[in-house]
């Protein structure tokens, strides 16, 4: 008797035993609210990869991926409450997926050393590794993705824009007005003129901002738009027979949403991307095979291969990648968020990684380093076919102006850490 | 005359037009007002639901497909089929007559007597709860409206104005067709309160609970009347917005542009809410145009507030609505 009840204590000790290791990548997505359409994809695409991750290699180094998903509504205080409930769970990374939540969540992180990675969005001068050591804001940022729009512009104008008319219309926010520093400056450099335009949120009534553009006849108009104000300024532009073509938007105005309400009239609109588009890349056959037609995909399996879906897909990637580099660093697998960071700043991602993850020439080569966490900067320019109902790049990955975007992040990131009382660290 | 004074007209015309497009959602908040007292949270939602129910049984959606396909593991999608926006329009005014009917039976019913403040967090609720409904029912990705309105600029006005005055203004189609609409809607609804046995007995509701009570009106038929008419309502505003911008959660929002047109046009007048949006519409439009360039622009928003607030101050129950007297 007095064995058995031994072997019994053992076996519910044994039981009881510490949970197997988990890889936590918390995902503060919004699948609700006015933003949903955009959210959902995203959101999608992200728990998706790191579900592929489990199923077919068993996770990280031998270490299951968990993603937590709280809903924030793209709402500035609730995204704020998802990070605290879920920072205690062992959280390696978020990705916060608003500007608003980015801003509130950078001295916070900071303080309870959580890496941030805001990929095309966030605080820019984060690219300064040297202030902010625990965000990251590769493989792109808003002020190098306006000097690729302008690269774009000299790129089909033979090399000179000088006189040249540039409207921006921006969404009245911080986001929106990211660019107008940058495109200021470029003005200076390049002649052009320069025509500010903001609308107010949500952004469903353009009337105003569109009878000023077929005044002022610009010869391009750049958006900084998201939601509902990508859709009506695109319907606008063609209502006043604004050529497509010499629209360009950043890459948060470029996903099939933002043209599909405007039907045949979208057609030949342009935006800036950092990834490729499409399905049509061995990962994604590894995705129906273990994710999708295994009925484990996070939504209907509809978004597969949209912009958003992919980038959701290209963020997880980049995600995984840092943890095994993090793996490595550390010589263990079951890492702690201080070692993800250092996964992150030593993150090297070639053609030759990209081609191996099944992901050949979706995104550009890049390396990040402690001082450079905004990495190269590199989009390229993709364009919509509304027949074929679907985009196509059209040019190569364009090098964004840093001599002119690298003194505006250093500027910036020394300003704030003059009002945070950072000092700025060495990096060897 | 300068190009400026032709823009400055092309830009109040455009004014005019935008005002109509929120004065369409402001009817839907005057008729359940006037007729119960309540001021509906959710009609912004109520566009939206209805826009979205109209898409789905135009491109035979299934409803609550990724609910189903989610817990029997099915793939179900879509129908097959086709609806023809006409039926699809009254199959969706249906849809909306019903939820007129549940409102009443689950939510109003239980309501008779509480104080104004409960009926109106009683529809914040709803708001949400119909939000969701929406989302589970057809999903949150963007959708297409086609009902075949045309839309873009009018070739002709340009002409012609081109050729009388030198300046092709720019009127959008849509815009021209919302104004026609909203004209017919406010002609109809004025005509049904006044000549119709309904229509008495839902201004009689209005007058006086008690009174209509009395004389044999019943209260719970005008309430789920006045519901239905509202939910018509919203499905044309939601109509008119969802083919501007496609069918989408944001068009919950068009009821932050109801609001300054309701505090100035009143909360119980038709024709206030037609006049309170032309002047929330030329109003912030034209101040865009004067003063949002010396600003830095984006000035629409707070400016309707601002306009509504000035006409507050001196017509507190607005422009055509009822002076509230209350003896102490």
């Amino acid at each position: 008797m007095k064995k058995k009840l031994t072997a019994l204590a053992l076996a519910a000790v044994l039981a009881a035993g510490p949970a197997m290791a988990e890889l936590v990548f918390p995902s503060l997505s919004y699948r609700t609210g006015p933003y949903a359409a955009g959210g959902a994809p995203f959101a999608d695409g992200y728990a998706d990869y790191f579900t592929l991750l489990n199923e077919r290699d068993g996770g990280i180094g031998g270490v299951m991926t968990k993603v937590i998903e709280c809903e924030t509504g793209y709402n500035t205080e609730k995204g704020v409450e998802c990070y605290e409930a879920t920072k205690g769970e062992g959280a390696l990374i978020y990705q916060p997926l608003s500007t608003g939540i980015t801003y509130q969540l950078i001295p916070k992180a900071s303080a309870d050393g959580i890496p941030l990675h805001t990929m095309g969005y966030g605080r820019t001068s984060a690219a300064d590794g040297t202030v902010f050591e625990w965000a990251f804001n590769y493989p792109a940022n808003y002020w190098q993705g306006a000097s690729v729009a302008i690269k774009h512009l000299l790129d089909i104008n033979g090399g000179s824009i000088e006189g040249k008319k540039i409207a921006l219309l921006y969404h009245n926010s911080a986001y929106g007005k990211e660019p107008i520093r940058t495109l200021e400056e470029l003005a200076k450099k390049h002649g052009y003129e320069l025509s500010l335009i903001p609308v107010d949120h949500p952004g469903q009534e353009q009337k105003s901002q569109w009878l000023q553009i077929r005044r002022e006849k610009p010869d391009y108009v750049l958006m900084w738009g998201w939601g509902v104000m990508n859709q009506v300024a695109i319907q606008e532009a063609a209502n006043i027979r604004f050529p497509m073509e010499n629209f360009i938007g950043i890459w948060w105005s470029g996903s099939e949403n933002d043209v599909v309400p405007a039907g045949a009239a979208a057609n030949g609109y342009k935006a800036l991307t950092f990834h490729n588009v499409g399905s049509d890349f061995p990962l994604f056959d590894d995705l129906r095979k273990y994710v999708i037609d295994a009925g484990k995909a996070a939504g209907s399996g509809e978004n597969v291969g949209t912009v958003l879906y992919n980038r959701g897909i290209y963020a997880a990637m980049l995600a995984a990648e840092a943890a095994r580099k993090a793996q490595e660093i550390a010589g263990k697998a079951d890492i702690t968020a201080s070692d993800m960071r250092k996964g992150m700043e030593t993150l090297e991602i070639t053609e030759e990684r990209m081609a191996e993850l099944g992901m050949p020439n979706f995104g550009p080569s890049f390396k990040v380093t402690c001082e450079n966490h905004g990495g190269p900067g590199k989009a390229a320019i993709q364009q919509w076919d509304a027949e074929a109902r679907k985009w196509s790049i059209i040019t190569d990955y364009y090098e964004p102006d840093m001599e002119v975007i690298q003194p505006l992040i250093k500027a910036d990131a020394e300003a704030y850490a003059k009002e945070n009382g950072i000092t700025p660290r060495a990096c060897e | 005359m300068s190009d400026t004074f032709f823009f400055a007209v092309e830009v109040a015309i455009n004014g005019l037009m935008a005002g109509v497009m929120y004065a369409l959602v402001a009817l839907g908040f005057v008729l359940i007002f006037k007729a119960s007292g309540v001021f509906n949270y959710a009609q912004g939602v109520m566009a939206l639901f209805a826009a979205l129910t109209l898409v789905g049984i135009q491109s035979g959606q299934i409803p609550f497909a990724h609910v189903i396909n989610a817990t029997f593991g099915t793939h179900l999608s879509s129908f097959g089929w086709n609806v023809p926006s006409l039926l699809a329009i009254l199959l969706t005014m249906g849809v909306m007559v019903l939820f007129a009917i549940l409102v009443e039976r689950l939510v109003l019913k239980h309501l008779v007597n509480q104080e104004p403040i409960i009926l109106f967090m009683a529809t914040i609720g709803l708001a949400f709860f119909l939000e969701g409904l929406g989302d589970l029912m057809w999903g949150s990705e963007i959708k297409k409206l086609d009902v075949g309105l045309p839309q873009g600029i009018s070739g002709t006005i340009e002409n012609v104005t081109h050729e009388w005055f030198g300046y092709g203004f720019f009127i959008d189609r849509l815009d021209i067709i919302a104004a026609m609409v909203a004209t017919v809607l406010v002609i109809a609804l004025t005509a049904y309160s006044r000549y119709t046995k309904q229509g008495r007995a839902l201004r009689a509701v209005a007058d006086d609970h008690q009174a209509a009570l009395s004389v044999g009106i019943s209260l719970r038929f005008i309430w789920v009347l006045v519901w239905s008419i509202a939910g018509f309502v919203a499905l044309v505003a939601g109509i008119m917005w969802g083919t501007k911008s496609g069918v989408q959660f944001s068009l919950s929002l068009i009821a932050l542009k109801a609001l300054p047109v309701l505090m100035l046009g009143g909360f119980t007048s038709i024709p206030g809410a037609i006049v309170g949006g032309l002047i929330i519409g030329v109003g912030e439009k034209l101040f865009e145009f004067f003063v949002g360039p010396m600003v830095g622009g984006a000035t629409e928003n707070w400016f309707a507030y601002v306009l509504a607030l000035v006409f507050l101050v001196f017509r507190p129950q607005g422009l055509f609505g009822e002076k509230i007297i209350e003896r102490v």
